[in-house]
């Protein structure tokens, strides 16, 4: 008989005494849902800006205002950006080597590729 | 490509340390895990902003109130984070909470338990943030990207947490004799509790687990319990309290704790609904999504009106 | 200058500030929805700032006066009773629905934009510097309650009818705002203080240009309530004390 000793993991309560959502369930009728954005935030002067995470709101002008109280809290950043997630098109991961596998073999964009003499200094 | 083929893809994935992102193909089981536990942790940072809240118009301090405001506040945001990696998945915030409120849903059960006195939100910073810490560090490896990117946000913001609930701790046991009673009497409450945290026993039951294969989760209970214990232990000692357990001691040769048994019929009485405060949690939750939902629909409202009238005008010029 | 009369007025700032961060903090964990609880909290977190760099200076004036060390921003804000606050009526009012709360916030805010664009040329430094750091927190504070001002007066017919309904509650609290008490016309004299009287044309405008946007009849000006700034409350404050103060109170001079 095959008998394995069941890991429950950290305050994970079993299967059967708890609930869990099922992904693309009907909403309810009559809620109101606000459209999710992607936030991105500029740390400071000079770096690109980073995706650090999504939020909800009713427009552009209250995402930014929402990922100012949400995301920058600790002065994260200078700069943000909003754009509704919807509107983010994505590359498909099957695509996956089609798309980057190509740049692998492209050692010669990297710095390292080249050996230089040690003498030469701040290249 | 068959299934068992994108199975096999998707486990080697796993075993070679590769993230899986929100648009990989996963098996349903494993977007099932994940939207569970997820939500769980989600639901369990909204609800724990309850029974702190209930101390933010008491703070004994003004810098106390600041730091007790900021800290609960974190928790909306990490609740937050955590419903946007659901949503990577396929399930509306909305849906989730709407699970929340139906009972479906669970949360951590350590927040179904009441903050009598001043000395609980110290307690709750020591001894359930420092045991959700453990978790949570542990998450920031988890296979699925969102979520870890998610726990990393949170590790980063919770630091201040429960340094800010061990020095409340700390500045009661250097207090008056009725601090230090107070001081004394919280931990006696929040010590078992805490324990239970950390969930069933590993032995409990008898099936083959599928998470530790994916590496949603990658400590057990029992190992992440054991490393808790001997953590607070050794801060009690700094704190001169006394950990409410007379088996609790250093075992030399095992170079761990050794420790009495949870009380499992409170544990899993709590876990049904039974806790002095589960009923008051989930009112608390239910009446404040109910009294915003007029709120959520007039910003929706005043959103799309604005949309058609700016496109009319575009129409008329 | 008389030394009283600076604190009093300081006081006066920080009653202000603390009694409506008190108030709105009663929100959080309990909001519409995630975002808007954690925005409340940061203004709720700003404020509660200014009301302590205004204590600590206040503290810093009365032991000066007193000749030793015993005040505090803690002492002050814990241990004075409701007859020693000197905070507007409107700030202690109970929160009512969300709507109500935003309402009031934006009624203070546009004041405190206005107030703290002159106090920083306050011929004292403490407070010039306190109202310039406090004038870019409360900058935001205006420009986010105005906009959920909007939003729910043009919203849904539910939510025009509430903030109508809230604009009926709080109007006769708001003459306060601008109604001078004795120590602020003697701080403006003295080039410390704002004489309040004098910000009523601006906050009117404002509040008029956001009403309209909204959809907002503002009220004909009928009786205002007054005395807070005297230190003669209502009901309320006696509550949001005994609440505030209870730790303080029932283990005295103790650490926290």
């Amino acid at each position: 008989m095959n008998i394995q000793i069941k890991r429950y993991f950290y305050g994970d309560i079993p299967e059967e005494n708890t609930g869990g959502g099922n992904a693309g369930k009907k909403e309810q009728p009559g809620s109101v849902t606000w459209p999710l954005w992607e936030v991105f935030i500029r740390s400071k002067q000079g770096l690109d800006h980073k995706h650090v995470g999504s939020l909800h709101a009713t427009d552009a002008k209250m995402a930014i205002e929402n990922a100012r109280d949400v995301y920058t809290r600790r002065m994260e950043g200078i700069s943000i950006w909003v754009v509704e997630s919807q509107y983010i098109h994505a590359s498909n991961p099957d695509d996956a080597e089609a798309f980057y596998e190509p740049a692998n073999d492209k050692v010669y964009r990297h710095p390292t590729f080249y050996d230089l003499p040690d003498e030469v200094k701040h290249m | 490509m068959s299934v068992q083929e994108l199975e096999k893809i998707f486990q080697d994935k796993i075993d070679r340390e590769v993230r899986i992102e929100p648009k990989d193909w996963m098996p349903d089981a494993y977007r099932k895990t994940l939207i569970r536990q997820i939500s769980q942790h989600a639901h369990s940072e909204i609800v724990g902003m309850l029974p702190e809240g209930n101390w933010i118009t008491r703070a004994p301090s003004l810098k106390r109130k600041a730091i007790l405001l900021a800290k609960v506040q974190d928790e909306a945001g990490h609740g937050l984070y955590l419903y946007a990696a659901t949503e990577t998945l396929g399930i509306t915030r909305e849906q989730t909470i709407d699970d929340l409120h139906s009972g479906k849903a669970k949360y951590s059960s350590i927040f179904n338990y009441p903050t009598i006195t001043w000395a609980d939100i110290g307690a709750i910073g020591w001894l359930v943030d420092g045991a959700a810490i453990l978790n949570q560090v542990m998450l920031c490896r988890t296979s699925y990207g969102p979520y870890a990117r998610a726990n990393i946000r949170i590790c980063k913001e919770e630091s201040f947490h429960q340094r800010q609930g061990f020095e409340i701790l700390l500045v009661l046991s250097q207090g008056t004799p009725e601090q230090k009673a107070m001081l004394q009497d919280a931990v006696d409450r929040w010590w078992w509790p805490s324990l239970m945290m950390f969930g069933p026993r590993d032995s409990e039951s008898t099936h083959s687990d599928q998470s530790t294969q994916w590496k949603i989760k990658r400590k057990s209970n029992d190992e992440l319990r054991q490393q808790f214990v001997d953590m607070i232990a050794e801060q009690a000692k700094i704190l001169q309290v006394t950990l409410p357990d007379p088996e609790l001691k250093w075992n030399a040769e095992k170079k761990q704790y050794d420790w009495g048994e949870i009380d499992w019929n409170e544990f899993w009485n709590v876990v049904k609904g039974n806790g002095p405060c589960n009923k008051q949690r989930l009112d608390a939750r239910k009446k404040a999504h109910d009294n915003g939902a007029w709120v959520r629909e007039a910003a929706k409202a005043y959103a799309d009106k604005r949309k058609e009238r700016e496109e009319k005008e575009i129409k008329v010029a | 200058m008389n030394q009283q009369t600076i604190f009093d007025y300081t006081i006066h700032l920080a009653d202000n500030a603390l009694v409506i961060a008190q108030r709105n903090s009663e929100w959080c964990g309990h909001g519409p929805v995630l975002e808007q609880d954690i925005a409340l909290t940061n203004i709720s977190l700003d404020l509660l700032g200014q009301a302590r760099s205004l204590y600590q200076y206040a503290a810093s004036i009365r032991n000066k006066m007193n000749g030793n060390d015993q005040a505090t921003e803690d002492t002050l804000a814990y241990l004075r009773d409701a007859r020693e606050f000197r905070n507007c009526l409107l700030m202690e009012l109970p929160n009512g629905d969300w709507g109500q709360t935003i309402l009031r916030q934006f009624f203070f805010s546009v004041y405190q934009y206005n107030l703290y664009q002159y106090l920083q040329r306050s011929s004292d430094n403490t407070l010039s510097a306190i109202a310039e750091k406090s004038l870019k927190e409360v900058t935001y504070h205006q420009r986010w309650s105005s906009e959920w001002v909007i939003r729910l007066g043009d919203g849904t017919e539910e939510s025009h009818r509430r903030m109508q309904n809230a604009v009926h509650e709080l109007w006769m609290f708001t003459g306060e705002l601008t109604t001078p008490a004795g120590y602020e016309l003697e701080a403006a004299r003295e080039n410390i203080g704002v004489d309040p009287a004098s910000l009523k044309a601006a906050w009117s405008q404002t509040i008029a240009e956001v009403f309209q946007e909204a959809t907002l009849d503002v009220p004909a000006t009928g009786w205002m309530q007054t005395g807070g700034k005297e230190g003669r409350h209502t009901e309320h404050l006696g509550y949001i004390l005994a609440e505030m103060q209870f730790l303080q109170r029932t283990y005295p001079d103790s650490k926290w």
